[in-house]
């Protein structure tokens, strides 16, 4: 037998459980998109899995790898559900496959597998579909409550995968409010009007509006909100690093709507909107993306949140979870390397050189 | 209009670019060869010359000047691991004609021994002592294991005996780890194949 | 009541894993019956020791029969009486499994002592006390064998004397039960060091998972009229860690690179303590110490008096051990498997456990590290499990000593809680020795470029010397001849001598072409 080190002992919670407990935590939330934005959601999540795992078991016979053990360690699904979950309910199912193929084979494998990737596979395999086909990934719909046409199961699969309804309306048909007119999302509706120069009084006028946000988006945030506080409080995920990103989402959106609360929208709004929550406790703390170190992760939190408002306001896209995620991807190992631990017996943290010595060299 | 425009800003930009890296070549110039000296540490200084130079310090120049990395058996793999991150080359196996062999040190059978101080002249490191006619014998403590000593005695008393590892050089082995890229043993070359 | 107030503090990371304390706490130390033949290590991990019996010898129990000649060598003395029945190189309990000279003891059952005199230690010089130590063949019974006569020998001020008694490891209870037995024994070996280091303050450092043990050690302190400092501190391991606790009891740091010494502290292991009272009160040599034989497969765990040398075979035999998983020395957590149970116990083995089938969870197949922190949140020293593991696999050592890998006390708290089952310890292990090897070959290589620069130089000055000394013969030829007036002379002969030996070169260098005066081939 090979020699074998202490510990000889342990007490863990496997990764593929941890992955579980993750796709537990995403009931809630994705609950709350099923019943406000109907059966495209569930199609999304039923075709991301099936194909995250057909790619994955084909990536891994490529690579001549262990498929069965690897797809048990749920990491696939866990792409696949985050992914599934981010997409508008009526996306042409051949850019949903697009998607995931690419979060799964590129963002992933090509980087070594679980654990090797610097960026978020599903926030990769958003994105490119975002920039790809920016039309039809902020086609959301309204949610049912307010929907002219609530699509039923057999429209909603006539529109996924043959792009028009069965008597063939158009997807702006479906999306039409019962007002008649197309409806977008609260932070879309919000970007667009803000820029054709209106209030934010004049804006929050809106049906797509209610409550504490947006209606229907709410209850989807506050949904993710309650799955990532069970994450958290079984210590699956980071808490400093969800904390710091509601905390970064909130100061930034308080500055910009403390400067002027006509031109921007309130923390609220912010943090109940969009991805948010999916953002702050299911995407940003991925572990394999996130910074390490105590410090690194309020940092990597902070910016995230940060820069989604930022990007939210001032950039071309509506929501900016996705990007403000991947460009804090990129910096983690720098924000790791500057934030290292004071380790036992130093007197400086490790990224100070001067405390640096060689094994064997003497002070 | 316009292109002419455009070349001049390319030319301008050249221009300062030009000047801009001749200056730093001539205010950041290295004066010396430390790098020779960088790889001359890196090697392992048995002087044992299998790497076909007379001494560590030659091959170090003649790396310098662009000799393969992988001529040095004491060196080992760490060693052209070393050189490679040092020089930024690639890392390539030992050279094939050479060999990597465990550490060993020089043991003169004494009784055999002639005093004929042949050995003695071979030692690079002087780590045999002796005097004509007497019996000579290896400071092991000394001795770099280079086989220099084997070859010139005239009677054939001199083996090189591998150091056992004790509880104090033992090492911990790799563990086996997760295993990123499936690897295969290729055993030569297929001679039915072509 | 002495005054508990010692301020605790923590330390960060730990990790609490099943105690495992009461199966084997519960019962008296006791005797196991003599052993056979018993197997004593001549090379030990503070260095070899030189015999002084011969084969076929008959020695009594407690006799010197080894002399420890290295810097931090100690003695081996015969634990037992009988007949010396050779040398032979047999594996040791070590990781490596590597072979070493042991000594072969035939025990005869008479156990005839030959005990040292007994020592005053109130009144006898601190030298006298020092020597016995060393004498006695005493090293530190906490696991690192650390030979106690130097420990104690420093000269450096020292004002703290902390007793290791934490015994976090899981399973081992030998110090708990010897506290409990032998408090008083203890508590006159503290004093006995305490006077020999002289220093001010005694604290004991214990866990609170040994209620009976605190009893115990708070009466013999109390009856004895020292003042100990008793500080119950929680139980988290590794909290018996030398460095973890004096975090705890002073809430300074060891820094990285010195020794407690260093900042004015000493620590004991109580079976070291106890050890010493041993020597010095009764003469007794260290020939035997207090281990916990435990695990479910065990029938009858508890702790046992067991003489050194004896082979873990024995013991199992005596404790009537079922089928186990694996034989542990030590803990869980730091322990080692051996290889073969007839290795025998040595100084540092503090613990035998043999787990049944399915009593330890064991690592599975190592999958890839996700990141995850759980690592670094259990790390005692503030480390980056994840980051050392990485640069440890790539090879890039370097790093890896940037991040502080030689600060990693190896504990096992990373690799206990890794979801990917990485054997995390087993990679810093192998880093560590990779570094030390490398800087071992570095110093040798260092030294033999400067023998070899000098053994050029002194080439060098021999060849300039010769070629000085032909020079100045030469000239002395010269001007003699030159006196003589028959330097032309002698010249127009060497030049006429010079030109017919490059006539023959050329001749012989160039073979295919004729020499002068022979026949052409037709």
């Amino acid at each position: 037998m090979p020699l074998q080190s202490s510990p000889h002992t342990q007490d863990r919670m496997p990764v593929s459980r941890l992955m579980q407990w993750v796709l537990l935590a995403t009931l809630p939330g994705a609950l709350a998109l099923f019943v406000f934005f109907g059966w495209g959601v569930l199609i999304n999540l039923l075709l991301c899995a099936g194909f995250a795992l057909a790619f994955e078991a084909l990536i891994l016979w490529l690579r001549d790898r262990p498929i069965k053990a690897t797809l048990l360690d749920y990491s696939a699904l866990v792409t696949a559900v985050l992914l599934g979950l981010s997409l508008p309910p009526l996306l042409p199912w051949w850019m949903t496959i697009l998607g995931i193929g690419f979060a799964i084979v590129f963002a992933k494998h090509l980087f070594g597998g679980l654990g090797f990737n610097p960026f978020n596979p599903a926030m990769v395999g958003y994105v490119l579909l975002l920039i790809s086909f920016p039309a039809q990934m902020t086609a959301w719909l309204p949610p049912q409550s307010l929907a002219a046409n609530p699509a039923s199961l057999w429209e909603t699969l006539h529109f996924i995968f043959t792009g028009s309804g069965p008597a063939g309306e158009t997807i702006e048909q479906i999306r039409a409010g019962l007002d008649g007119f197309t409806m977008a999302t609260p932070l879309d509706h919000f970007k667009t009007n803000q820029g054709l120069g209106f209030r934010t009084e004049e804006i929050l006028d809106s049906p797509v509006y209610g409550g504490l946000a947006g209606v229907g988006w709410q209850w989807v945030n506050l949904g993710f909100l309650a799955g990532g506080l069970l994450l958290a409080f079984k210590k699956i995920i980071s808490w400093r690093i969800s904390l710091a990103m509601l905390i970064g989402i909130t100061v930034m959106a308080a500055l910009l709507w403390g400067v002027d609360t006509d031109a921007f929208a309130s923390p609220l709004l912010h943090l109940l909107s969009g991805a948010t929550m999916l953002g702050a406790f299911f995407i940003a703390t991925d572990p394999i993306t996130a910074a390490t170190t105590r410090k690194g992760r309020w940092i990597f939190g902070l910016g995230i949140g940060a820069l989604t408002i930022l990007i939210r306001t001032f950039g071309g896209y509506p929501d900016a979870v996705a990007f403000a995620v991947l460009l804090f991807n990129m910096a983690v190992p720098t924000i790791d390397y500057y934030t290292r631990p004071r380790v036992y017996g130093h007197q400086k943290s490790g990224h100070k050189k001067a405390g640096h010595k060689k094994f064997g060299e003497k002070s | 209009m316009g292109f002419v425009i455009a070349i001049s800003a390319l030319v301008a930009l050249a221009l300062v670019f030009g000047a801009l890296l001749g200056y730093a070549a001539i205010r950041f110039k290295v004066h010396g060869d430390p790098v020779v000296d960088q790889i001359d540490a890196v090697l392992p200084q048995t002087q044992c010359g299998q790497c076909g130079y007379p001494g560590c310090r030659p091959y170090a120049e003649a790396i310098a000047k662009g000799d393969a990395i992988n001529k040095c058996p004491p060196g080992g793999e760490a060693g052209i691991k070393a050189l490679a991150d040092l020089l930024g080359r690639k890392v390539v196996p030992l050279d094939e004609e050479r060999e990597e062999k465990p550490a060993r040190v020089a043991y003169i059978r004494e009784p055999e021994c002639i005093g004929c101080t042949k050995c003695i002249q071979a030692c690079p490191v002087d780590a045999i002592v002796g005097a004509p006619k007497l019996m000579h014998t290896v400071i092991t403590s000394e001795c770099t294991g280079c086989d220099l000593c084997v070859e010139p005695c005239p009677v054939d008393c001199i083996d090189m005996l591998e150091i056992p590892v004790s509880q104090q050089t033992w090492k911990w082995p790799a563990p086996d780890g997760e295993r990123l890229i499936p690897v295969r043993t290729i055993t030569g070359a297929d001679p039915d194949a072509a | 009541m002495p005054p508990d107030a010692i301020r605790l503090h923590e330390f960060p990371g730990g990790v609490h894993p099943p105690e495992h304390k009461s199966e084997s706490s519960e019962t008296p130390i006791a005797a196991l019956p003599l052993p056979e033949l018993l197997s004593l290590p001549l090379t030990a991990r503070s260095g070899p020791t030189t015999p002084l019996v011969e084969v076929g010898e008959t020695v009594r129990k407690g006799q010197l029969i080894a002399e420890g000649k290295g810097a931090i060598s100690v003695h081996l003395h015969a634990p037992t009486s009988g007949t010396v029945e050779g040398i032979r190189e047999l594996p040791l309990p070590h990781p490596s499994g590597l072979t070493g000279p042991c000594l072969l003891l035939r025990a005869d059952g008479e156990e005839t002592w030959e005990k040292l005199p007994p020592l005053d230690w109130r009144t006898e010089a601190r030298q006298i006390l020092l020597d016995r130590i060393q004498d006695a063949g005493i090293a530190g019974l906490g696991g690192a064998s650390f030979p106690s006569h130097i420990k104690l020998a420093i000269t450096a001020p020292v004002d703290t004397l902390i007793i290791n008694a934490a015994e976090c490891e899981p399973y081992i209870t030998c110090d708990d039960r010897l506290m409990r037995e032998r408090a008083a024994e203890i508590i006159e070996g503290t004093v006995i060091a305490k006077t020999v280091l002289g220093c001010e303050r005694v604290i004991l450092g214990i866990e609170d998972n040994k209620p009976a043990a605190i009893d115990a050690m708070r009466e013999a302190i109390d009856t004895a009229e020292v003042t100990v400092e008793i500080a119950v501190v929680p139980t988290k391991y590794p909290s018996g860690g030398e460095k973890q606790l004096i975090q705890i009891l002073t809430g300074q740091e060891v820094p990285s690179g010195k020794l407690p010494v260093d900042m004015g502290i000493v620590m004991q292991n109580v079976g070291t303590l106890y050890a010493i009272k041993r020597a010095i009160v009764d003469g007794e040599p260290l020939i035997s110490r207090v281990v916990t034989v435990t695990g479910e497969a065990i029938d009858r765990p508890g702790n046992y008096e067991v003489l050194l040398g004896t082979p873990f075979s024995h013991l199992l035999e005596e404790t009537g051990a079922g089928t186990y998983s694996q034989l542990i020395m030590g803990g869980p957590m730091m322990g080692f498997e051996l290889e073969d149970p007839a290795m025998p116990v040595i100084k540092a083995t503090n613990c035998l456990l043999a787990p049944a089938p399915g009593e330890l969870p064991r690592q599975g197949v190592e999958l890839p590290c996700i990141r995850c922190g759980a690592c670094a949140n259990v790390c005692p020293a503030s480390l980056l499990p994840q980051q050392l593991y990485w640069f440890a696999r790539a090879g890039e050592f370097d790093k890896a000593e940037e991040h502080r890998l030689m600060d990693c006390i190896e504990c096992g708290a990373c690799a206990y809680v890794c979801p990917s089952d990485i054997p995390l310890v087993h990679y810093y292990r192998y880093a560590k020795s990779e570094i030390r090897t490398r800087f071992l070959d570095r110093l040798k290589a260092d030294h033999a470029k400067e023998r070899f620069d000098a053994r050029n130089q002194r080439l060098e000055r021999l060849k300039q010397e010769r070629k000085e000394r032909h020079k100045k013969a030469q000239e002395a030829r010269l001007k003699q001849a030159r006196d003589k007036g028959e330097l032309d002379e002698k010249k127009a002969s060497i030049e006429a001598a010079l030109k017919r030996v490059e006539a023959k070169k050329a001749r012989q260098q160039d073979p295919a072409s004729p020499a002068p005066g022979a026949d052409k081939e037709s």
